[in-house]
């Protein structure tokens, strides 16, 4: 079954270009049997776009491709699926009124005499599968019961059962908890065992050191080259990403802390119960705590998004209250949401007009909006920010995950808020864009701006903050300061015990 | 991706050729379709014909305006036909049977165009109920108010409101064509320069994120249905001045002219992508179809289906010239 080298898969020469991007040039890939092969690059290094390719997404522009050691094509997923190659996508669609069963057997229900569903049968097929997965649902609960996690566990279940040889992992823990995430461990190693190769997209190192076998690492479209991850390192792997060493990780500038710009005491809402804490002058204020224990809908709530059930905001000292967004922006409160796609941006309308939405009145002469002062400082804002286009003219869209946080960024900065809500500032962006927009907050603190920051990396959190809030099913658990940090009297695993619901 | 391509078309980066074929596409469309009739019979580019032309359209030209505001927003206003009718008879009214004074008829019917847009839009943006079923729904009232309003009668108009749609302005620009004309200048200045147009754009490109920006959805929504109402007015009264006579069961299926203008003009059904340089055209190109087919000499029972996959072809074709660049 397999040829040379034991390799189940292998692309040679792939080139793939869109509008004015070459997104791959002469990429090659080789997966061996039951590994787990990392793909580490900054975002739009290639790694998805190739995986596109792979599972017929995208067709190459040239380039060819071998699956168990015959010549492979594929129009469409489903052609993929067919021939044993499975994707979990990093952002999961499923129908919330589909049952577990009618989830895994879609477009290959069992039918009577043709025509009409078996469902007894593909009830009882779905449930000795997933009693192997240990699943603890029944097959005939509605997916939208499920949490982020257990979905993600079905697309696996699913690609098992229709006896993929090869599953890609598109950043599969994003939007996991450290439970969960050894849960999925578990179960890849697992499928390792039954011979199953994995291809695992993932920006975060220890992971990859724990879970992958070996790494292929692209930059900018090219295939750089590839490694055992017995005896690499780190730095070895960044570099190699980045084409340069970073050293220091978390650009954290410490400035004076001044004021309490904000304070909110006792506030409760749909997720979250008597939050109370304050935000100073030149501070960044971290927020972390597993997926799902009430720092974004905190947030959300103070920014407008959602409604709060009783507390009291304060700004410079003043009680306000906020029933929209509208009003937090007008008050000086901003937030970088962390659903980009949905809260962030307009994707078909110009980078340009995507930054100055929220802007748009101070760019104003009279009634009409000032076009040419307002090119200019979105361009200047989108050139400090570092941006990647060829022009602010060009559609969103068009942009990489990454550069499309920083626009997000960008519109914000541009408003010059006091308080800036960041929620998952740099989840799915790659090394690069990360220290720069880690650098960028520095700067915004250092003008006086109150930053507050969610986020789930406890590294990000711990370098990058000068304190930390634990929240715990809906509650604050604790906080720790920078000093504490720093004298290593606060651990990663202090940290984590508070997140669980320890002392 | 920092990697810049060595692939250029026209000189153009990709990106920018494909923005700029979303914008100017359709005039490429618009003037195969001129030469193509032209050919055929040389008198379609007169100048009678073409003053005659642009005369005829400005009744559709106005709907249309409105409704891609309707459509950038993700909705539609089906409501413009009967409005049409609503306006006219109250015109009839007001001018014919209590003698007020014309401005006093067409400012009271554009007044209740106006608010039955507003309704339209209140409806849709405070309750979220779906756009199709508001305007499906308050066009039945809108001509039901027409036929109370005029006991079911047709309801004539005097010179002075005809001489609205065959008078012209200093003798030799009709009016129907001054009104297109500045209706046009001040859709596109509130279009494209002002924080309005701005709105409009992405509360129908995303919605969530408009709102997370600081738009209110709500307003914008409800100003576009207004604005679409007043529109559906100021088309009644050009409407009522061309047939000299106001009646409940005029303007039966105008709607559909005003969204095919809007969509060969490039808007997006899913919201959020609209210019009002590409309407105009749409305008336009609806127009030639109409004026094109009487000048070649179709039969008239086959001109319905001519028009309707005359529209289904362009609309294809400017898909095929910048698909990618549509949602």
């Amino acid at each position: 079954m397999n040829n040379k080298e034991g390799y189940i898969f292998e692309c040679e020469g792939i080139y793939k270009a869109f509008g004015g991007t070459q997104a791959l040039a002469d990429v090659q890939l080789h997966v061996k049997k039951g590994e787990v092969l990392a793909l580490l690059g900054e975002n739009g290094a290639g790694k998805s776009t190739l995986m596109k390719a792979v599972i017929g997404l995208h067709q190459p522009d040239a380039g060819t491709m071998t699956f168990e050691g015959r010549p492979y094509t594929a129009k469409g997923p489903v052609d993929a699926m067919r021939a044993g190659i499975s994707m979990i996508h990093q952002e999961l669609n499923p129908e919330p009124h589909l049952t577990i069963a009618e989830s895994i057997f879609l477009n290959r229900e069992d039918v009577h005499g043709g025509i009409f569903l078996n469902k007894k049968l593909q009830n009882k097929r779905a449930q000795e599968i997933l009693d192997q997965f240990d699943f603890p649902y029944p097959a005939t609960t509605v997916m939208g019961k499920l949490t982020l996690a257990q979905m993600q566990m079905i697309e696996i279940i699913k690609a098992v059962s229709c006896d993929a040889r090869m599953i890609i992992m598109d950043e599969p823990t994003s939007s996991l908890d450290s439970e969960e995430t050894n849960h999925l461990f578990r179960v890849i190693r697992d499928l390792k065992k039954k011979g199953v190769a994995i291809i695992y997209i993932s920006h975060r190192m220890d992971e990859i050191f724990e879970i992958c076998d070996s790494v292929a690492v692209f930059r900018d479209g090219t295939y750089v080259g590839d490694r055992s991850m017995d005896g690499v390192t780190k730095d070895e792997l960044i570099s190699m990403m980045v084409g340069r060493e970073v050293k220091n990780v978390f650009p954290k500038v410490d400035c004076e802390i001044g004021e309490t710009v904000f304070k909110v005491e006792g506030l409760s809402g749909d997720g979250f119960e008597d939050i109370s804490f304050e935000v100073h002058k030149g501070e960044i204020l971290g927020l972390t705590g597993l997926v799902g224990s009430g720092r974004s809908e905190t947030m959300r709530a103070i920014f407008g998004l959602d409604k709060l059930k009783s507390g009291k905001i304060y700004l410079n000292g003043e009680e306000i209250t906020i029933k929209s967004p509208r009003s937090a922006i007008k008050k000086g409160i901003c937030m970088v949401n962390e659903d980009r796609k949905n809260y962030g941006l307009c994707l078909f309308r110009s980078i340009r007009e995507n930054i100055s939405l929220p802007n748009l009145p101070e760019k104003q002469s009279g009634l009409l909006i000032n076009q040419r002062r307002e090119k200019k400082e979105c361009a200047e804002v989108s050139k400090k920010l570092t941006v990647k286009a060829a022009s602010i003219e060009h559609n969103a869209y068009s942009l990489s995950g990454g550069n499309q946080q920083k626009v997000v960024i960008a519109k914000w900065v541009m408003a010059n808020p006091k308080v800036l809500i960041l929620d998952e500032p740099t989840r799915g962006v790659d090394v690069g864009a990360k220290s720069e927009i880690h650098t960028l907050m520095c700067e915004f603190a250092a003008k006086g701006m109150a930053i507050i920051m969610i986020s789930s990396e406890l590294p990000e959190v711990m370098g990058m903050s000068d304190r930390v809030l634990i929240y715990h099913e809906g509650k604050l658990n604790g906080e720790v300061s920078r000093e504490e940090i720093q004298s290593g009297v606060a651990t990663q695993e202090v940290i984590l015990a508070k997140e669980f619901g320890g002392k | 991706m920092a990697a810049k391509s060595e692939k250029k078309i026209l000189g153009m980066e990709r990106e920018t050729f494909r923005q700029f074929m979303g914008k100017y596409g359709i005039s490429v469309i618009m003037v195969i379709m001129i030469i193509a009739i032209a050919i055929y019979r040389p008198v379609f580019l007169s100048g009678t014909n073409i003053v005659n032309i642009i005369t005829q359209i400005s009744i559709n030209g106005m709907l249309a305006f409105g409704m891609c505001l309707a459509i950038t927003t993700g909705g539609i206003d089906l409501t413009v036909g009967a409005q049409l009718a609503v306006v006219g008879v109250i015109m009839g009214q007001m001018i014919t049977n209590n003698g007020m004074p014309i401005a006093v008829g067409i400012l009271i019917g554009v007044a209740v165009s106006t608010l039955f847009g507003f309704i339209n839009g209140f409806l849709i943006a405070r309750f979220n109920m779906f756009p199709f079923v508001v305007t499906l729904s308050m066009q039945l009232i809108i001509r039901g108010a027409a036929q109370v309003i005029s006991g079911g009668k047709a309801i004539t108009f005097g010179a002075g409101v005809k001489n609205l749609y065959y008078g012209k302005l200093f003798g030799v620009i009709p009016y129907p064509i001054v009104a297109l004309f500045v209706v046009f200048v001040i859709m596109y200045i509130m279009f494209h320069w002002t924080k309005l147009g701005r709105y409009i754009l992405a509360v129908g490109g995303n919605a969530n994120a408009a709102v997370a920006s600081g738009v209110s959805e709500f307003r914008i929504k409800v100003i576009c249905y207004t604005i679409s109402g007043f529109l559906a007015g100021i088309a009644a009264v050009i409407m009522a001045a061309k047939t000299g006579s106001g009646q409940s069961n005029l303007g039966v299926g105008y709607e559909t002219d005003a969204v095919a203008a809007s969509v060969i003009g490039g808007t997006s059904f899913a919201g959020g992508i609209a210019t009002m340089p590409g309407v105009l055209m749409g305008i336009f190109i609806v127009g030639f179809i109409y004026n094109g087919i009487n000048l070649i000499g179709i039969n008239a029972n086959w001109q319905s289906i001519i028009r309707g996959a005359i529209i289904i072809g362009t609309v294809m074709l400017d898909m095929a010239i910048n698909g990618r660049n549509r949602k």
